[in-house]
């Protein structure tokens, strides 16, 4: 068997901030990192260090930022980690729209208002309706999640709606066309949308199955310009544990790459399964 | 290398040669000693065919975009970079139809054309490209374009004013260090305004080794002419209503939500 690829560090335009550690106020049985209310496995970061993290990524040229978790509005601190990325560039942050609330919303939109750099945010949902994103976010999710997501649009600021494949069909242009409609039935009047595939990481190997062993990309299935269009060849994530290659792969040791930044800008070996899933789907977390 | 008191900067065409005409008579009025057009002469409008000649007419300097690099190549898409397959629907048939009407010794012209230009303007360094110097499709937004990053690309260019397209909405920036990012808009269709203008940069150098002065100049043209022409060749009801009204209806799920929230749709 040949060996793996690697995947090549081409320049920094997306550094990830998990602000909210794996702590999570949701228990998805989908989660590619299993957050949880008590997984304490990734800390919250400090405003101290989001900063340090941001500074450093700023003077490497970095384009792009996402705050995520676990449930980033968690973070008590995550309104001036947001106050003060911005000042270095565009922030996303990717929630479960269950924290956002009138008064938080409008703190969002004075924020946007205030940069000249893009604020996002993402809400994920898991289906069409109740029916399946509950079963698997928990009873009540879909609507305080919606309820969320139309605050945030009433603010001004209309989130990206991501969602998963464990939403039935949601891969095929029927599947995306019907679920646009049904936010636009739900009150989102110019939808936004982002498909993931599911990666069979963490709470999600038991909820379906995780990679086999022979599930992993050798230099033969890869071209350099497949290499160059992952996410790990222009980005990195940040943790309280240290940087690790991609939001993905926390839970893995050897994908640690350092604790600063400065110490994670060389190539990345691609022997992990989710590595399959990144390269064959083409997708990149970013939105 | 020419060194340039005044000179103008179109980006993508979109087969829209009456905006075109428009801009290069706008753009010789006010004084410009040359033109350049950073890429992307077809698609959306109705006459890709006519937009090389009319450039190579007025000795407009050409810089190669996807488009010509895609059908010059005959590539099986645009390479414009979308994901959402509402938008890619509209690319296809921008880029079929601008295919279809291509002759093939314009396709031999797009092949050669260059991917990037230097030139200076009061010893100023500009580097000319189609998205960004980095990658021709890369799209360089407002709100998505950090200072940090447009220091460095700049750097890595080794220029002090970089000139882009591709995106369909200008901007300018002057960086901490006084670099300089011009993102010159489009000709080929409105800017997602609300306005039926088209525009261009306009750029002048005032004192030697300072910033250039940057206007983004508006072109008012026969939009309702073309807008009817886009009729009768059967092109997309979605892409002539962008025409007359000024707002985007298609490529919309590439914008940032800065630039998405300004729009309409």
């Amino acid at each position: 068997m040949t060996r793996a690829p690697q995947a090549p560090l081409l320049w920094l335009d997306t550094l990830w901030l998990q602000v909210a550690g794996t702590l999570c106020n949701l228990k998805c049985t989908h989660c590619f990192i299993s957050c949880a209310p008590d997984n304490n496995q990734h800390e919250m970061m400090s405003l101290l260090e989001v900063r340090r993290h941001v500074r450093d990524a700023a003077a490497l040229g970095a384009r792009e930022y996402y705050f995520t978790g676990g449930e980033p509005f968690l973070n008590r601190d995550l309104l001036p980690m947001i106050e003060e990325t911005l000042l270095q560039g565009p922030v996303t942050v990717l929630t479960n729209g269950l924290l956002l609330d009138t008064a938080t919303c409008a703190s969002l939109r004075r924020l946007a208002d205030g940069s000249e750099s893009s604020l996002d945010l993402r809400i994920s949902l898991d289906g069409y309706g109740p029916e399946d994103h509950d079963t698997i976010r928990g009873p009540g999710t879909f609507r305080r999640a919606m309820e969320g997501a139309l605050r945030l649009n009433a603010a001004g600021l209309n989130p990206v709606i991501t969602v998963t494949e464990a939403a039935d069909g949601i891969a095929s242009g029927e599947g995306r066309a019907r679920f646009l409609e049904r936010l636009r039935a739900l009150g989102l009047g110019r939808p936004r949308l982002k498909v993931l595939p599911l990666w069979r990481l963490g709470a999600e190997t038991t909820r379906t199955s995780g990679y086999a062993s022979e599930e992993r990309l050798t230099e033969d299935d890869v071209t350099r310009d497949g290499l160059e269009r992952l996410q790990c060849a222009s980005g990195r994530m940040a943790t309280s544990r240290g940087v690790y290659v991609c939001p993905l792969l926390i839970d893995a040791p050897e994908a640690r790459m350092g604790v600063s930044l400065q110490e994670t800008l060389r190539p990345f070996e691609l022997s992990h399964g989710a590595c399959v899933t990144c390269y064959r789907s083409g997708v990149t977390c970013r939105t | 290398m020419p060194d340039l008191r005044r000179a103008a900067f179109f980006g993508g065409v979109y087969g829209n040669d009456a905006a075109l005409r428009e801009a290069i008579r706008d753009a010789r009025d006010r004084g410009a000693e040359r033109l350049y057009c950073l890429g992307d002469l077809g698609g959306f409008g109705p006459h890709p065919e006519r937009i090389l000649p009319l450039l190579l007419e007025h000795g407009v300097i050409v810089v190669q975009g996807n488009y010509e690099d895609a059908v010059g190549n005959d590539r099986p898409d645009c390479g414009c970079g979308y994901t959402d397959p509402r938008d890619n629907h509209f690319a296809r048939i921008a880029y079929d139809y601008t295919l279809r009407r291509t002759p093939s010794d314009q396709k031999a012209r797009f092949r050669a054309l260059p991917a990037s230009l230097r030139l200076t303007m009061g010893g100023r360094r500009l580097l000319l490209c189609h998205g960004s110097p980095r990658r021709q499709n890369e799209f360089l937004w407002e709100s998505t374009s950090p200072a940090p990053f447009l220091e460095r690309l700049l750097r890595e260019a080794a220029a002090d004013v970089l000139l882009c397209t591709h995106t369909g909405i200008p901007w300018s920036r002057t960086t901490p260090s006084f670099g300089q990012v011009v993102n010159a808009g489009v000709l080929g269709r409105p800017a997602n305004d609300g306005r039926t203008t088209v525009s261009y940069a306009l750029l002048t150098a005032e004192e030697e080794h300072q910033p250039l002065r940057v206007e983004q100049v508006p072109i008012a043209y026969d939009h309702e002419g073309v807008a009817r022409d886009m009729r009768r060749r059967g092109l997309p009801e979605e892409f002539v209503e962008t025409i007359l009204t000024g707002w985007w209806t298609t490529c919309l799920e590439i914008l940032p939500a800065r630039e998405r929230g300004r729009g309409r749709h």
